[in-house]
């Protein structure tokens, strides 16, 4: 693997540090006029979501990491792992609970997540940003009353919570924004 | 060709009618005090030897040349040869000095008085600000009592040890055996800078280890120190002056350091500027110089976060 040096860190780039893949955030040069320059560098550590500042000597080099995000295609989980399938070569990858983390709760089967793999092995699981999800448990429906507003909060299959207009009921589909967790509509009757 | 849609300016036209303005107030400053611009070259078969600056290297006719760092070398030349009070407002260059906060071409504002010490200078960088910005506030304080009321340590007599060990706590490992220096400038420049009041805020009294070209002298405590003084506006590194070395001998002790310092980093070589020496063996009269960033100035002026938003064209559209 290649190594970066500090005046090519920029935000996106991928880079090891103490054996942890991170991303860069930001990376500013400070060069006291006859003084030694060094760089401020903000990372995301890719695998507890941490973000961190370090100083570097300008110069000083970091190994790339081996991290890229991939769409797939969610297949199954056996209970042990979840299933990713690379939709063009069809290449499965099994991601561990802690590697699907907050995904958990959107994923169901035949939807199309970013993937991102660290050394080939998924890192970490990101959902679509819009799922449409079957409500399964909710208080039921007060009909006429679609204009008021108030909420409740519904359980989708997935296993997500959300809150929803109150006219809403069980064996519905709705539309989530899984950034937000937001319920942005109706989709149909089931 | 990612930077083709880059080809309009970073600043606004505002912003570039306020450059303008403040240029022409620059020069009008000093008009009135009769002090002489002059405009020296940016190319040059020489360039400093400070380990901690590089140049760009350029070439005419076949022969090697530098865009110039700062008018210092030849302003001093024009001294010795009795010019008398001189500025420039012009362009220098730095190698690889890319961030928010810096560009490898940038306009300096560097000034020389005969006969003046570095107090007298820091004076009239205070005044030149408060033309500039009426209701500044300037505050003076030394090196030692700004870095004693962050750090709770002297700068000037703390043990080798104790700095590499603060620098590694605010810097990484990479400081466990650098000079004392580089320390120091890791420290001031991440614990005591962000800290500094608003305004401008005169520190003065260097460590000798950080001279520059400035005289050394003691102080009333037994501290070694250099007569180098720095200018920081709202936290900002704006302005470097010296009351400056006009001994021959010990500044060329000082180029012969500066070039041990290079070869110990891997630093290419680079021949020491004889001319400079020559005209300091004729007589560099007594005199204390300052040179001052303008596009940081002009950041401070603009509220602007990045030197991109009040130049033209930055590095990064060029």
């Amino acid at each position: 693997m290649s190594n970066y040096s500090t005046n090519e860190f920029r935000s996106g780039l991928k880079v090891m540090l103490d054996g942890d893949p991170c991303s860069i955030l930001d990376n500013e040069l400070v060069k006291p006029g006859k003084g030694q320059a060094f760089n401020r560098v903000k990372l995301r550590n890719l695998k507890t979501g941490r973000v961190l500042e370090k100083t570097f000597k300008s110069g000083e080099q970091l190994e790339a990491a081996d991290v890229m995000d991939t769409d797939m295609q969610y297949l199954y989980n056996d209970g042990d792992f979840w299933c990713f399938m690379e939709p063009d070569t069809f290449e499965q990858h099994q991601a561990t609970e802690n590697a699907v983390g907050d995904a958990l709760i959107w994923l169901s089967e035949q939807d199309t997540c970013v993937v991102t793999l660290f050394n080939g092995v998924p890192l970490s699981v990101t959902p679509p940003n819009h799922v449409e999800l079957e409500i399964v448990e909710t208080d039921p429906g007060l009909r006429g009353d679609t204009a008021q507003g108030g909420s409740k909060p519904a359980k989708l299959v997935t296993g997500a919570v959300v809150k929803v207009p109150l006219f809403l009921d069980q064996g519905e589909i709705i539309r989530v924004d899984t950034r937000t967790g937001e319920y942005q509509g109706r989709v149909s009757a089931k | 060709m990612e930077h083709l849609n880059q080809w309009q300016p970073g600043a606004t036209m505002a912003t570039l009618r306020q450059r303008s303005r403040v240029l022409a107030k620059l020069r009008d400053f000093f008009q009135q005090r009769q002090v002489m611009e002059v405009d020296v070259p940016l190319l040059s078969r020489a360039t400093v030897t400070d380990h901690n600056i590089d140049s760009i290297q350029a070439r005419n006719a076949d022969v090697a040349a530098y865009l110039q760092t700062s008018p210092e070398y030849f302003m001093k030349r024009l001294l010795a040869a009795g010019s008398g009070d001189i500025y420039s407002l012009g362009k220098a260059f730095r190698d690889a000095e890319n961030g928010r906060r810096h560009n490898p071409e940038f306009t300096m504002l560097e000034w020389y008085r005969c006969g003046w010490d570095e107090h007298q200078l820091m004076d009239e960088v205070a005044e030149l600000i408060v033309s500039l910005v009426p209701e500044t506030g300037v505050r003076r304080c030394s090196y030692a009592d700004v870095f004693i009321q962050h750090l709770q340590v002297d700068p000037h007599f703390a043990d080798l040890a104790d700095l590499q060990r603060m620098a590694v706590i605010a810097g990484s490992e990479a400081w466990a055996d650098e000079t004392r220096a580089n320390c120091l400038d890791l420290l001031f420049s991440v614990l005591i800078e962000p800290q500094l009041d608003d305004g401008l805020v005169l520190v003065y009294d260097y460590p000798a280890c950080q001279a520059a070209l400035a005289k050394c002298a003691e102080d009333s405590q037994g501290r070694q120190i250099s007569r180098r003084f720095e200018g920081f506006l709202n936290r900002v590194e704006l302005a470097n002056g010296y009351c400056e070395l006009t001994d021959v001998a010990e500044q060329a002790s000082r180029f012969a350091e500066d070039q041990r310092l290079r070869k110990l980093s891997g630093k290419a070589p680079v021949t020491a500027d004889l001319q400079l020496l020559a005209a300091m063996e004729a007589g560099l009269p007594e005199c204390a110089g300052v040179a001052m960033g303008v596009d940081r100035l002009l950041m401070q002026l603009q509220g602007a976060d990045s030197i991109d938003q009040v130049m033209p064209f930055s590095w990064e559209r060029c």
